[in-house]
C-alpha cells in the first residue's frame, strides 16, 4: 500500500476521528502547512454536512431557554462586586494566591494590577472564587513554579511564580488539551513576581493545561514553544 | 426590544455573538439547535446527554465567537464542529460506543408535518450524495462522524489496516465534498425564512 503522510489525516481530523496522539501530531502539522490549512476549511465543511443526515427531532423547548439563561449569568459573572465585598474578596484572594502556590509573599504589584481597571477587577473577583474553593484541586505546574487550580465544576486558574515577561510583540498562551486538542483558553503579559490567569475555557478530566510563547494576540493552534504543562489533570 | 436578525447571515451573528449579543445567539440556536441536537442525539443515544452536548456546544459558541475566523470556516461548519467534537468527547468518556447499532437509531418522534423544510431539503442532499459513494467509504465516514470512533478502532471493528481506514476516510470525504459541491454557495438559504 501507498504510505500515507500526516497530510491524509485531514480527512480524520475533520471527522474528529483521530486520538489525542495523532490529533496532536496533526495539528502540530497543520499550524505551518498551508495546504493542509486550505484542504481542512474543505473537508471540514463536508464533515459538517453529515450533520443534516440525521433525523432531527426538535430539542425540547428547555434546551433553548437553558442555554441562553446560562450565557446571560456567564456574562453576569463579570459584573462588578461591591467595592466592600472587593475588598474582603481581595483579602480571600491574596490568601489563596499565596496558598496555590505555596509560598508566603503576597506580590504587592499583582494587588495593583488586578485592581487597575473594571475588567481586572471582575477577573480578579472570579480567579478569587477559584482560589478560593475549599473543594478546589492544586495541581504544581511542570516548567515554571506555580499551580494549576481547579474548581469543582472544572473553572481554572493559573498561577505561576516570577515568569518573565513576554518578548515584545509576544504574548503568553494557555492552551486546555483534551483527547489531544489543543483549545484556547486565554493570553497573558507574564512579568511581576506573580502571573494569574483565569482560564477562558473549564478544564474538563484527562485534560492538561499548557502555555506556550505565541504572537501577539494570540493565535489559534500552539505554534510556539512551550513553558510550562501541567500533568493530565 | 426584540430585534429580528433574520436577514443577517450566519456570518454577521457570530460577529455579534462576540460582542455578546444574546439575540444573535438565540438566532444562531433557531438555526442550527435542532440539527445539532439531532446529530447529538444519533451520536449519544441519550436525551440527557444530548441536550448537554448542545447547551456546551452552544456555550463555547457564546466565549470563543471572538476567536472565530471566516476564513477558516464557514459560521455552520464551525457552529457544527463544536456540537460535534462535545459529542465525541461525551461518546469517548460515557464509552457510549453505540454505533454498531447504527440501524437502532431512535426514530424521532415529530418528524413529518412540522419537520422544517430547509432540513428535509438538506437531508435528501446529503443522503443522496452519501449513496453515491462505494460502501466501504460510506460506512467509515459513518462510523468515525456518529460513532465518535477513531481511525485505529474503525480498523480494528473493521479487520482493516489503519491505512486502509485512513484512506477510505480521506478518498470518501473529498468525493462528498465534490457530490455537495455543486451547490455548495446556493445550499443555505436562512433557515427561519423558508
Amino acid at each position: 500500500m501507498e504510505a500515507l503522510t500526516v497530510h491524509d489525516l485531514t480527512a480524520a481530523y475533520a471527522l474528529d476521528a483521530l486520538d489525542a496522539d495523532e490529533a496532536r501530531e496533526y495539528e502540530e502539522h497543520l499550524a505551518h502547512c498551508a495546504r493542509c490549512q486550505q484542504e481542512l476549511a474543505e473537508l471540514g465543511g463536508a464533515a459538517a454536512a453529515l450533520a443534516y443526515v440525521v433525523e432531527s427531532p426538535a430539542p425540547p423547548a428547555t434546551l433553548r431557554d437553558r442555554i441562553l439563561d446560562s450565557a446571560r449569568a456567564e456574562r453576569a459573572n463579570v459584573v462588578p462586586l461591591h467595592p466592600q465585598r472587593m475588598t474582603a474578596t481581595k483579602v480571600v484572594l491574596a490568601a489563596a494566591a499565596c496558598l496555590a502556590i505555596g509560598f508566603g509573599v503576597w506580590a504587592a504589584s499583582l494587588s495593583r494590577q488586578l485592581e487597575s481597571t473594571r475588567d481586572a477587577r471582575d477577573r480578579a473577583n472570579r480567579v478569587a472564587e477559584i482560589l478560593s474553593d475549599p473543594a478546589a484541586r492544586r495541581v504544581a505546574l511542570q516548567g515554571a513554579p506555580g499551580s494549576l487550580v481547579i474548581d469543582t465544576s472544572g473553572q481554572a486558574a493559573l498561577v505561576v511564580q516570577r515568569l518573565e515577561r513576554a518578548p515584545s510583540g509576544r504574548t503568553y498562551e494557555a492552551w486546555v488539551i483534551q483527547d489531544g486538542m489543543p483549545r484556547r483558553a486565554g493570553t497573558f503579559e507574564g512579568g511581576g513576581d506573580m502571573s494569574v490567569l483565569e482560564l477562558e475555557r473549564s478544564v474538563p478530566k484527562g485534560a492538561k493545561v499548557a502555555v506556550t510563547v505565541e504572537k501577539d494576540g494570540g493565535v489559534d493552534s500552539p505554534q510556539g514553544q512551550a513553558v510550562l504543562s501541567t500533568p493530565p489533570i | 426590544m426584540a430585534r429580528d436578525l433574520a436577514h443577517l447571515s450566519d456570518e454577521a451573528l457570530v460577529a455579534l455573538v462576540a460582542r455578546s449579543d444574546e439575540v444573535a445567539l438565540a438566532e444562531l440556536y433557531d438555526r442550527y439547535g435542532r440539527v445539532a441536537y439531532g446529530l447529538a442525539l444519533r451520536m449519544l443515544r441519550d436525551e440527557a446527554l444530548a441536550e448537554d452536548a448542545v447547551q456546551e456546544g452552544f456555550l463555547t459558541i457564546w466565549r470563543s465567537a471572538p476567536r472565530f475566523v471566516p476564513e477558516r470556516a464557514k459560521a455552520s461548519t464551525w457552529i457544527l464542529t463544536l456540537v460535534h467534537r462535545r459529542s465525541v468527547d461525551i461518546v469517548r468518556r460515557e464509552e457510549r460506543r453505540r454505533a454498531d447499532s447504527l440501524e437502532l437509531a431512535p426514530e424521532p418522534t415529530t418528524v413529518g408535518a412540522d419537520d422544517d423544510a430547509w432540513l428535509r431539503f438538506e437531508r435528501e442532499r446529503v443522503q443522496a450524495a452519501l449513496k453515491q459513494l462505494p460502501d466501504p467509504q460510506r460506512e467509515a465516514l459513518e462510523l468515525a462522524y456518529y460513532g465518535g470512533f477513531t481511525q485505529t478502532e474503525l480498523a480494528e471493528k473493521l479487520g482493516q489496516p489503519v491505512g486502509t481506514i485512513k484512506s477510505r476516510m480521506f478518498t470518501g470525504l473529498t468525493r462528498l465534498r465534490e457530490l455537495l459541491g455543486d451547490t455548495e454557495e446556493s445550499w443555505k438559504p436562512s433557515p427561519s425564512t423558508t
